[in-house]
């Protein structure tokens, strides 16, 4: 494998790491958004740049469904539903920005030693890829419990995913790669249409998941 | 492909695929209440055939072997008789104007793709096949926890949802893990996920690798399971959804989400140099047990409060397949058999109480021993059988776990002890309030369907006072199996 290949798979996955800290900072809602689909074109340019290292053409197919699905479609979903409820000024965070960002970093960490080590046996390239992978995981979830928003919420779990199918392309010859893609976008649409249709700024004035978790089953 | 030829195994896979398909058309609710019926009545006759047909050769993406038979037998004879007690509770929510006839026609459909996706995941040979089968269950189940679009509602399926992805999100971390682990073994594509050549193969994979799928693996699907830290679903999803739903959660969800840890232990168990992964096991089961026992205190609501009993149960199950060994595993196995078996005949129960007293709050949920004797009679039952009294099937199971923990590990014994005795006052405690006192609600007469109640306490108590020898020659088979 040429030293290039390599250090092309590298940059895109690490560019993804980089692009997962930048959305933990970000405090506009339509400014997430666009990083967002940054972070999914660089996911669409590394699992193409696999699928040809790997010459394995249906990767193409992940490939193309992360384009048109997360690049495109989506971010143009939220961002009209961020228009619509009229939430783009601030997101409220749990935690400041800093101390997240600390947090990411120890997570960046703990995932670089854990699968550095443990995966020493499988191929270089599978290997930091996978790192890499777990780190946006990881990072995707710190995003999940800071942002108090619905719709950074399900940013962070888009990026979260992007991880996942990081490594699953960056695993050879697994099978299933673009069905788990698929089963993915599908559940990633059904939360999209799910906040239309159940219009959750009717029904809680809000998509701030404070006002649901004001709610408590039993003390009614 | 063996898949697609005629048999039971398809039988059990399709019949739920074309019926959804049939119900999401068909306008009407009796009529579409009766196909669920039928159609959950066929694929229990499918699942049981395969019992007496041989069974089918494993292919690269289905198969059936001892373990599973099992779990498909179970899944789809609590399915069938949960779609008997559903009818008679839509009639009774469609009386009241909860629902429309177009819910209805999603709700029948839903669940017939959730039966689909359980049975799926439960007769899946491929590790990738199994984690979208156990997804696409748990995505029509968020959608069934929504239906009522209540504010409650709503933040149930939101919650459910959120956390429902994240556990899946590890699960497939783990999986693919799993596969890296095995590729250089078994060789790149479709056969390194195939669960029968992954057994065969386990003691060469690399096991810092499998050490770490595992435990995303039992972090993803542990939170399909309900253990403890990752719980919080749970007892929303089970109080803010239809009762049908509920029961099918509690008594079937969660085993198949169980099923997949257990597989992926064996495949640890079979390499000698991974971790053990009973001690993971035991101390999430134990967390999830003390912490539910003593959560169950404090409810108000009739349906949480079984949720939470239900995460107390299966953190025994956990506990019990943790500590392993024969005895061990064959009280997890029937620990879990009669729990699906009594907490949906429980739920049932419930669901016909909330409806005729228009309530889940227990604290207007008094006397029902005089207003309702025969609601009152099979909910006290079921109780008394959960909370592990005899002469029912779960005092046996938990007095074999609980001997076989005394003699290897005494102090988590106590442990266990502790649990199980905080439950049991807890759910007496409530029991009490429920069936006797001053009655309080609605006295009107309930129209409820009493045989799939009766039909599981009846079997929950014949398991406790005798099982057939052939099922207990059975059990310990597998008991041995999983090692």
């Amino acid at each position: 494998m040429g030293a290039l290949t390599f250090d092309i798979a590298h940059m895109l996955a690490g560019g993804l790491v980089l692009i997962s800290f930048m959305m933990l900072y970000q405090a506009r809602l339509s400014a997430l958004i666009n990083f967002f689909a940054l972070h999914a074109l660089v996911l669409t340019l590394s699992v193409a740049w696999q699928a040809y290292v790997q010459d394995a053409p249906h990767l193409f197919l992940t490939a193309g469904i992360a384009l048109v699905f997360k690049v495109i479609v989506v971010p143009i979903a939220l961002r009209s539903i961020v228009r619509r409820l009229g939430i783009h000024r601030e997101i409220e965070n749990v935690v400041g920005g800093g101390l997240t960002m600390f947090a990411g970093m120890a997570l960046v960490a703990l995932s670089l030693v854990l699968m550095l080590r443990v995966a020493h046996a499988a191929d270089p390239l599978a290997r930091e890829d996978l790192a890499f992978a777990l780190s946006a995981v990881l990072l995707g979830m710190l995003m999940m419990v800071t942002r108090r928003n619905a719709v950074s919420q399900i940013v962070g779990f888009m990026s979260l995913e992007n991880g996942l199918i990081l490594a699953a392309t960056g695993a050879r010859g697994m099978p299933f790669v673009v069905e788990i893609s698929v089963a993915f976008s599908i559940l990633i649409a059904f939360i999209v249409i799910g906040i239309f249709l159940f219009r959750i700024r009717e029904r809680f004035d809000t998509v701030d998941i404070r006002a649901l978790d004001e709610y408590r089953g039993e003390q009614r | 492909m063996s898949a697609l030829s005629i048999g039971p195994v398809s039988g059990v896979l399709l019949v739920p695929l074309c019926a959804a398909a049939v119900l999401a058309l068909l306008p009407g609710y009796r009529l579409t209440a009766r196909l669920n019926v039928v159609a959950c009545l066929l694929t229990m006759l499918a699942a049981f055939s395969l019992f007496f047909t041989g069974r089918p050769p494993a292919g690269a993406y289905l198969f059936v072997d001892d373990l599973n038979i099992v779990f498909i037998a179970l899944n789809t004879f609590v399915g069938f008789t949960t779609s008997l007690f559903s009818a008679s509770y839509i009639a009774h929510e469609l009386h009241i104007g909860r629902l429309t006839p177009v819910h209805l026609r999603f709700y029948h459909a839903m669940y017939q793709i959730m039966m689909f996706g359980m049975n799926l995941a439960l007769v899946s040979n491929s590790i990738g096949l199994m984690w979208v089968a156990v997804e696409l269950a748990t995505l029509t189940t968020v959608m069934m926890v929504g239906i009522y679009r209540t504010h409650a509602a709503l933040e149930a399926a939101w919650k459910y949802f959120i956390l429902g992805s994240v556990g899946i999100a590890l699960a497939l971390f783990g999986t693919i893990l799993v596969y890296m682990a095995a590729r250089p073994v078994i060789g790149e594509g479709t056969d390194a996920m195939v669960w029968t050549s992954l057994i065969e193969r386990a003691a060469d994979f690399d096991p810092a690798l499998l050490n770490v799928a595992f435990v995303f693996l039992l972090l993803g699907y542990g939170t399909k399971v309900g253990l403890a830290p990752l719980h919080a679903w749970l007892p929303d999803a089970h109080a803010e959804g239809p009762t049908p739903i509920s029961a099918v959660l509690s008594g079937l969800l969660l085993n198949v989400a169980l099923y997949a840890v257990l597989r992926f232990k064996m495949l640890l168990a079979a390499n000698p140099e991974a971790l053990t992964p009973g001690p993971l096991m035991m101390v999430m089961g134990l967390v999830s047990l003390i912490f539910a026992a003593f959560m169950l205190y404090r409810r108000r609501d009739i349906k949480r409060m079984f949720a939470y009993s239900s995460i107390e149960h299966m953190g025994i199950i956990v506990f019990a397949f943790g500590i392993g060994g024969p005895l061990a595993n064959f009280a997890g196995l029937l620990h879990m058999v009669m729990h699906s078996l009594t907490k949906s005949a429980i739920f049932f129960a419930v669901g016909h109480i909330a409806q005729v007293k228009g309530t889940q709050r227990l604290a207007d949920i008094r006397g029902l021993s005089v207003t309702h004797p025969w609601l009152a009679w099979s909910l006290v039952c079921g109780v008394v059988a959960i909370a592990g009294l005899p002469p029912f099937g779960i005092f046996m199971s938990e007095f074999l776990l609980l001997s076989s923990t005394f003699a290897r590990e005494p102090l988590l014994a106590v442990l266990l002890v502790v649990g199980l005795l905080a439950a049991f006052g807890a759910l007496l405690r409530h029991l009490n309030g429920i069936v006797f006192g001053e009655p309080t609600g609605s006295t009107a007469p309930a129209e409820a369907s009493y045989l799939p109640m009766f039909a599981h306490l009846a079997l929950v108590l014949v398991a406790g006072i005798y099982l057939p020898p052939p099922l207990v020659a059975w059990f310990q088979h597998i008991a041995r199996l999983l090692g």
